[in-house]
């Protein structure tokens, strides 16, 4: 066998255990009670309870949400669908001003070793901080909580792309660069023709880091601030318990996730150059 | 009736040219099924005559050339450059509104067509104190005071409040102490606020975790973690009042926590609060979930007390004057409908769905109704457990003050009743409720008594001075 297959059978036999022992360990919340006193009827004792739904059900949820994915049933409740294309958008706005941001500022930091140390400090102590924590100060400054959350992604995002942008001109080989000189290029052509080639592999990874970010931020921020989103959808359906729904919206997550990913990960394939 | 000349004026086939008394054959074809584009309801009707004479007008009556054109340019694409220049939403229901006014024979003074805002976004948590301002969508209570609400789901009352003040939401539900602090700045921004009318009274209860069960005695609470729904609500300041007359101090023997209501189950679930005093469903739901008891209902702690409330800015009421006066109408009609007992197991399945509460209907029924279990075993039969009383007593105004005063959350001298005056609008509100031919009280200050004790709204100082544990 081959490497691959080994791989590709291993996984399939991690799917199937989890899917078995996830079964297993679960429950149905059923608590089918006949005859029950009137307080037990009360105490929903004949419907289900909420607990941790099973594969086989949270599959069926799954297919049930996605025959349907884009009803809209007025403003607070509307299809998976819907929701994701809202977060998307969301997400797309804040990185892509982060990019038009973070990419020159990074370069022009990187170009300089000055401004480089000089801006370290600021960009660590930004860096860490969470995107709820930045949530109150937007809403009351900006007063538009859409724009809120673009903010908030955009804050979060900007700083992996800025030190891998500025660490990636930094550490353009200086061969490379004494050689330009000898061929007397000018400063424009050098930073276009031979630093940008050789810091893009850097830059882009300071470009999935930043999308795998921005992906983390928009849950939690709609969740906060709720209205749209597949935040809020996992916000309403926590409120009802309904936890089926709930790691639905968890797989579909890491399945978006994962395609925004790759979408930046196949593109640095056109860019990418080989030394 | 011929309605011919009411066919589709944005169809190149249709022919509007029918007129009065018009021998052509299809007026006289008894043939429905050759007419099915025609308006059938009286509404429709309207809806189209509008449409019709706003694109007969631009074509200065002549048939031949408007079907011309939309051959030419396309039916969709000359709907949508129409709709881009002539209002023709508003339009046509400012005229149905009007119509229904007059029909109804309602005073033309607040006709419909004078309102200057018809689409408005309110904001809602989830709870059953919303009562009113949610099922007045489904139950289209705006929708009969000419308005187009959308109600939207709000994650918490900071956000409520946030999204108020950044007029996102044109009106909303909030906390009856909410805009009083707002109007004062304590806690956000000073900005003035209205409270024009009460939600709902009592409706919350104290619930604790299963494993206190034999823990029924305040005294026993010492280093008990509580979750509210927010700092200013009466939630709050009745769970201080209530632990304070069993000789707890609420800022030392206990915790507090601020916790969404949405998610006080899932946090009692977790063990992170021992109990909470918080609106319904949530007691109820934690109830249905056997995770915890319902120790009291707060109306056993002050009995008819608020607890949330409809409010707006002052901008937005004087902006929009008769907008205000419409949905304020709509609010006190939802209201009224919804103290009615009898009213309530509909409104149950009517604010339930994903798109409202999103709560087991049986759980939200429990609340409405007051036939419910407690948790331990009993079957309790409490038709007052929640109330809907639009009035907003200046008194309770004052009552609330006194309490921020009492546990710290305004340290300076405050004028009680000027401010209670200013932010809650009860003569306006009780002035609604007699044009509406409701019964309203004449006076807009009483004394309560909570927990056995009275309170006179003449003497707030000495209110607050005479309680041992307060804030110092």
């Amino acid at each position: 066998m081959t490497e691959n297959k080994k791989a590709i059978l291993l996984s399939i036999t991690l799917f199937v255990v989890f899917l078995i022992v996830g079964e297993l360990i679960t429950s149905t919340g059923e608590r089918n009670k006949k005859n029950m006193t009137e307080y037990e009827q009360l105490m929903g004792m004949g419907e289900t309870q909420a607990h941790v739904p099973g594969p086989i059900e949270v599959f069926k949820h799954a297919l049930s949400e996605l025959s349907d994915p884009f009803y809209d049933n007025g403003p607070n409740d509307k299809g998976i669908g819907i929701q994701l294309l809202y977060s998307i958008a969301r997400v797309m706005a804040g990185y892509l001003l982060s990019v038009i941001i973070a990419l020159p500022i990074g370069f022009l930091i990187g170009m300089s070793p000055v401004f480089y140390k000089a801006l370290q400090p600021y960009i660590q102590i930004l860096k860490p901080i969470s995107p709820l924590a930045w949530m109150p100060l937007a809403l009351f400054v900006i007063k538009d909580s859409v724009m809120s959350s673009v903010f908030v992604i955009f804050i979060c995002s900007i700083w992996p792309m800025l030190i891998n942008t500025a660490f990636g001109v930094m550490s353009v080989k200086k061969d490379f660069l004494n050689v330009a000189k000898t061929l007397e290029m000018s400063s424009l052509k050098t930073a276009f023709q031979i630093i940008l080639p050789a810091a893009l592999p850097t830059i882009f990874t300071g470009l999935r880091i930043s999308m795998g970010i921005s992906w983390l931020v928009i849950v939690a921020a709609e969740m906060l601030v709720g209205g749209t989103g597949i935040g809020y959808y996992v916000w309403n359906e926590w409120n009802n318990l309904d936890l089926a729904s709930v790691v639905f919206s968890i797989i579909m997550i890491g399945f978006i996730g994962m395609f925004l990913d790759s979408l930046i990960s196949r593109s640095s394939k056109y860019f990418n150059y080989q030394e | 009736m011929p309605v011919n000349s009411l066919d589709d004026p944005f169809s190149e086939k249709s022919d509007l040219s029918h007129g009065a008394g018009c021998s052509c054959k299809s007026c006289h074809s008894a043939d429905v099924e050759m007419v099915q584009n025609l308006p059938h309801t009286e509404e429709e009707m309207v809806n189209r005559f509008v449409e019709t004479s706003v694109v007969k007008s631009i074509f200065g009556g002549n048939d031949v050339k408007r079907r011309q054109f939309i051959r030419t340019v396309g039916a969709g694409v000359f709907r949508a450059a129409l709709l881009s220049v002539v209002p023709l939403g508003a339009l046509q229901s400012c005229i149905n509104d009007t119509k229904k006014k007059v029909e109804s024979g309602g005073s033309s003074k607040l006709g419909a067509s004078k309102l200057e805002k018809i689409k408005l976004n309110i904001g809602f948590v989830p709870i059953t104190c919303a009562t009113p301002i949610i099922m007045s969508k489904p139950m289209g209570f705006y929708e009969k005071y000419g308005l187009d609400v959308d109600v939207i789901k709000t994650a918490g009352w900071a956000v409520a409040r946030d999204k108020s003040l950044n007029k996102e939401y044109d009106a909303s539900h909030m906390l009856t102490p909410m805009p009083l602090a707002m109007t004062m700045g304590a806690g956000s921004s000073s900005v003035p606020y209205v409270m024009p009318a009460v939600e709902n009274i009592n409706g919350q209860a104290i619930c604790l975790h299963n494993k206190h069960k034999d823990k029924r005695d305040p005294k026993m609470w010492k280093g008990f973690k509580f979750g509210v729904p927010f700092e200013y609500s009466m939630h709050n300041f009745l769970l201080r009042y209530y632990v304070a007359e069993h000789g707890l101090d609420p800022d030392k023997d206990i915790q507090i926590r601020v916790v969404p209501p949405p998610e006080m189950v899932a946090n009692l679930r977790a063990g992170n609060l021992d109990g909470y005093l918080s609106p319904d469903p949530f007691n109820q739901r934690a109830v249905y979930e056997n995770v915890g008891f319902l120790h009291m209902l707060t109306k056993d702690i002050w009995e008819g007390h608020p607890c949330c409330a409809f409010a707006c800015s002052q901008e937005f009421v004087t902006n929009n004057p008769n907008t205000y006066s419409a949905l304020f109408s709509a609010i006190i009609d939802a209201t009224h409908f919804s103290s009615q007992q009898e009213n309530r197991a509909q409104i149950a399945e009517a604010i339930a769905p994903k798109n409202y509460l999103n709560q087991p209907a049986s759980v939200i029924a429990q609340v409405l109704t007051g036939k419910y279990a407690d948790g331990l075993g009993n079957v309790l039969n409490e038709p007052n457990r929640i109330g809907f009383d639009p009035f907003p007593w200046h008194s309770m105004g004052v009552w609330i003050l006194t309490q921020m005063k009492r546990w710290g959350y305004v340290k300076e001298d405050i004028d009680y009743k000027k401010i209670a005056e200013q932010v809650y609008l009860a003569a306006e509100c009780g002035a609604k409720m007699k044009e509406m031919g409701y019964d309203a009280p004449s006076t807009t200050y009483k004394k309560h008594t909570i927990m056995g004790k009275e309170f006179d709204p003449n003497f707030p100082e000495e209110y607050v001075n005479s309680f041992d544990i307060r804030v110092k």
